[in-house]
């Protein structure tokens, strides 16, 4: 027997606080995997994000701070200039880099600094009791948005990748999910490639990916990967947004 | 038998991902038995079918799923 799929060495042992069925976990092992993979493991840092991933310092095998609510870029910055051999990332939610952090990231991006974003779009506030989010999809029930939200009054969701892929400074944009186990090899491979961008100098990197939370959208697990299928990808399109290297 | 899976079933949540990921239908929650996080670990009822194609590792958020490929 060869063993061909086994725990990595990027996560550590304490189990994930998240909750059963939430993708946090998939994405977590996604980046973890790929850290490993690129072996620079031992010269991560991750800035954390206020939100469900608050804790995430705990789970990945590598050194972590704490940003303050949506201020993981600039954080991220500060640590890239002085410590430019470190591979440098930044994992935030929604209600983090869409709400409270739209202005961090969007400088961070101008700026072209040289760090990897992974953006986890839920569509909610998980952490706080599902409230509506910048990103809430039109009609979708929250607890703040009990009769669905209201284009009229609440405004659209942002599509924050179509945004970014606008800002000159960015050099790679693309927009997962975490549906099925083809869509979740894309998204290792779009997380990989955000990270190699890192390593090679290329610059600013982001990838967004299109996550459940099942609780806060009254759904069990598996309707919820349903939900980002059917509804959320359809309004999100996946896709590659910007690629310089590309062009 | 192809391959087999063996799961870590103290950090199993239970949610039925890796259930509903098989391709070969042979996983299931155990509903008998309950972890020590208080979750009914998802189990393999019929291991020879495992084709060792790691859909149920691959969407496991709690990564508990080892899978292992029979040597030909």
């Amino acid at each position: 027997m060869t063993v061909i799929f086994k725990k990595t060495k990027g996560l550590t042992d304490k189990p994930l606080t998240y909750c059963p069925g939430c993708t946090h976990g998939i994405i977590h092992r996604l980046v973890a995997e790929v850290l490993e993979e690129l072996n620079v493991l031992d010269r991560s840092i991750l800035i954390a994000s206020v939100g469900c991933s608050v804790m995430s310092y705990d789970f990945f095998n590598c050194d972590s701070i704490q940003a303050a609510h949506g201020r993981a870029p600039a954080v991220a910055t500060g640590v890239k200039r002085v410590r430019p051999d470190s591979i440098v990332f930044t994992y935030q939610g929604d209600g983090d880099l869409a709400s409270i952090g739209t202005g961090e990231i969007v400088q961070a991006a101008h700026r072209g600094e040289n760090i990897t974003v992974i953006f986890v779009n839920n569509a909610i506030y998980g952490m706080t009791g599902g409230q509506m989010a910048p990103t809430t999809l039109p009609g979708q029930i929250t607890t703040t948005s009990p009769y669905g939200r209201d284009v009229k009054t609440q405004g659209e969701p942002i599509k924050v990748s179509e945004l970014m892929a606008t800002i000159p400074g960015t050099y790679y944009v693309e927009r997962v999910m975490t549906a099925d186990p083809v869509s979740v090899r894309k998204a290792k491979t779009a997380i990989k490639k955000a990270f190699q961008n890192q390593v090679d100098g290329k610059g600013f990197s982001m990838v967004e990916v299109l996550s459940s939370c099942n609780i806060g959208w009254g759904l069990n697990p598996v309707d919820s990967l349903k939900y980002i299928k059917e509804d959320m990808a359809s309004y999100f399109p996946l896709g590659v947004y910007k690629d310089k290297g590309k062009i | 038998m192809k391959g087999r899976v063996i799961f870590n079933e103290d950090t199993c949540k239970g949610c039925g991902l890796c259930v509903n990921a098989c391709p070969m239908k042979i996983l299931a929650l155990d509903l008998t038995r309950v972890n020590k996080i208080g979750y009914t670990p998802a189990h393999c009822f019929d291991m020879d079918k495992c084709i060792a194609c790691t859909n149920c590792a691959l969407m496991c958020p709690d990564s508990c799923i080892t899978v292992e490929r029979l040597d030909v």
